[in-house]
């Protein structure tokens, strides 16, 4: 309860009930059930159908930002609901990705893909470096170490205006690959979506092997896991690095989607924004960080016509849904689905 | 030469002080309940805002001070009463949200109930510079540093000497124990949160003659004072103060003789490399897992 890295949230209820529907349903009913097949096959779905309804650029944009963040959240979620470990400051990892791909395409003139790549392994790189005595930190020491190295790398884009355009941002080349350029807001809708569902697909899988038990171990007690002989610093500077990649990557297409980038991308609010949607949408369930993003990223949009009182009412919120359903929306909903089928 | 080091070093003392009594705010409520409040900034634009606009609407400065330390203490405890009580089984990140949405509507609100303006309150006691040592200082610094030695006095005498601190300091060490021996823990509780936004409010009274307010101040000097009380050592319950001063010190020289367009940068890389060494803060204890 004092500690950060010990918060309780159930990390594992899925191999439960798999079991439990497996024993009761039959076969075709617990392949349904399970997160990697029944839950994939839902979000191929969602993300397949959901062009249907879109009708305007406007909702597509809306769609491709929840996609967007919820790459970074699944991301995340990894780090915060299965290590257990919490960060502060993962913005500044997703605006160090935007502004290496902005500065090196816009600039330097490199192909849009190639800055990606290098911007997500020097991100990569400097994440390795800064996990090991970041994450040797425990509780409120471990938000303040990464909300430090946030707001330190939110404030070097601000002052560093020659480079990046400071306080007033920077325009940005579009994305083009081998001279395909995306343009059209369904080419950008059917490539975030594709990343989403390459994103859960990699989430669960890591999961589900031994660096997923290892992590569960890690967020059930650590020094029980040390003593069965996992090596814990390294399977979390492995799952904080792999969090950082996910934001650098989104951090990249961001920037070139909306072709202009401001600082406001690393700021300390917008980390913060990150850990409230795996919050929210519910800790240790990758499905959860995805209704955790789509959730916070439409609601501000929904509240607009509020006008003076949106913060008011997006604050209220939060804390109501926090107070009611402190697990998070999707466990919350599943243990209630769960108590009403038992019944 | 002396007279710059001098002018830099009161500059931070005067911002160390602030940072202070911002920290001790988040050690309080730790030590209460294990929390930490990222509210605590909303708490210091509270108290400097409502300052502005009772002294506006024509109220004598002395009484718009106490009323907006009174206004501020209530919605601490109103925050502790409403959302934190109701929660205390919920793990400690959900807390934290809980509390970043507090502040959210703190500053919804204020930007609805006050305006989205800078403002600026007069001098305690005029304008009149003092030299000392070659640098020049306000009236109004002297007043941020008397009262927050003041401040350390009372909280001293109150935690050593009163049964009430003692109360809150047996609560901070073993809740359960405290409990068992007649120790009303949700009342210490209630306590701290509104002595914590007390402390926050007279922070930013003290501060607005120097650096104006607006709706938005509070998110910096929270974050500066959570800095100060983990530089400290959470727990300690002294620790925020020197933090505070440290980091309120080295941001002045740092803004001074290296570059000022990373003043607000020096606080987080101290911060960064303290915690690297001694990852418990400063006067921290270091911490031992019980298996």
């Amino acid at each position: 309860m004092s500690d950060l890295s010990t918060t309780k949230a159930t990390p594992a209820p899925v191999p439960m009930s798999t079991r439990r529907a497996g024993g009761s349903g039959g076969g075709a009913l617990a392949w349904l059930m399970r997160p990697r097949t029944g839950g994939l096959l839902v979000l191929a779905a969602v993300i397949c159908l959901l062009p249907l309804g879109l009708q305007n650029n406007f909702q597509y944009d809306v769609a491709i930002k929840i996609g967007f963040n919820a790459i970074v959240v699944v991301g995340l979620n990894l780090l915060i609901g299965y290590a257990g470990q919490i960060s502060l400051g993962h913005a500044g990892f997703l605006g160090l990705g935007a502004y290496f791909s902005a500065i090196t395409v816009t600039k330097l003139g490199w192909p849009p893909l190639v800055s990606l790549v290098v911007a997500a392994a020097v991100v990569g790189l400097l994440a390795f470096v800064v996990a090991r005595p970041v994450l040797r930190l425990k509780g409120h020491y471990l938000a303040m170490a990464t909300l430090g190295l946030g707001v330190i790398i939110s404030i070097v884009l601000n002052q560093e205006a020659q480079l990046t355009g400071g306080p007033d941002g920077m325009i940005v080349a579009p994305f083009t690959v081998f001279g395909f350029e995306f343009s059209k807001a369904w080419h950008w809708y059917w490539l975030v979506g594709g990343l989403l569902f390459l994103a859960v697909w990699l989430s669960l899988n890591i999961i589900d092997s031994p660096v997923g038990r290892a992590l569960r171990a890690v967020h059930g007690s650590e020094v029980a896991a040390e003593v069965v002989g996992v090596d814990t610093t390294r399977y979390k500077v492995m799952i904080f690095v792999v969090s950082a990649v996910f934001a650098s990557v989104v951090g990249s297409l961001d920037a070139h989607y909306i072709m202009f980038l401001s600082p406001n991308e690393a700021s300390f609010f917008h980390s913060v924004e990150l850990v409230i949607m795996v919050v929210l949408g519910g800790m240790a369930s990758t499905f959860g960080a995805v209704v955790g993003a789509a959730i916070l990223t439409a609601l501000p949009q929904l509240l607009t016509f509020l006008e003076d009182y949106e913060h008011l009412i997006f604050g209220l919120i939060l804390m109501l849904v926090m107070i009611f359903l402190p697990k998070g929306i999707v466990p919350s909903l599943a243990a209630l689905l769960k108590r009403g089928g038992d019944r | 030469m002396l007279g710059e080091f001098m002018q830099y070093l009161f500059s931070g003392l005067t911002s160390g002080a602030i940072y202070a009594l911002v920290g001790l705010g988040f050690a309080l409520i730790y030590n209460a309940s294990h929390v930490i409040n990222f509210a605590q900034g909303e708490f210091v634009m509270l108290g400097g805002m409502s300052t502005v606009f009772l002294a506006a609407g024509g109220v004598p400065l002395p009484l718009a001070v106490a009323g907006a330390i009174a206004g501020t203490a209530l919605v601490g405890l109103l925050l502790e009463k409403v959302a934190v009580e109701r929660t205390k089984n919920a793990s400690v990140v959900t807390l934290i949200i809980i509390t970043i949405g507090a502040s959210i509507v703190l500053r919804g609100l204020a930007q609805v109930v006050f305006d989205k303006q800078f403002h600026t309150l007069p001098a305690f006691t005029g304008d009149d510079p003092i030299v000392i040592l070659g640098a020049t200082i306000t009236p109004q610094t002297l007043w941020v540093l008397g009262v927050t030695v003041a401040i350390v006095l009372v909280l001293q005498w109150f935690f050593g000497r009163t049964l009430w601190g003692k109360a809150i300091l047996a609560t901070s060490v073993n809740p359960l124990a405290a409990r068992l021996v007649g120790i009303n823990t949700s009342l210490v509780l209630l306590i701290s949160f509104g002595l914590s936004a007390a402390l926050g409010a007279i922070a930013g009274v003290l501060i607005t003659p120097i650096t104006s307010t607006n709706f938005e101040v509070g998110i910096m000097l929270g974050l500066k004072g959570f800095s100060a009380a983990i530089l400290g050592g959470l727990g300690h319950p002294f620790g925020a103060v020197a933090g505070g001063l440290i980091l309120g010190i080295v941001e002045a020289f740092g803004a001074g003789y290296i570059s000022s367009d990373y003043k607000d940068a020096m606080a987080f890389i101290i911060i960064l490399l303290a915690l690297f060494f001694m990852p418990s803060g400063l006067f921290g204890k270091r911490g031992t897992d019980r298996v």
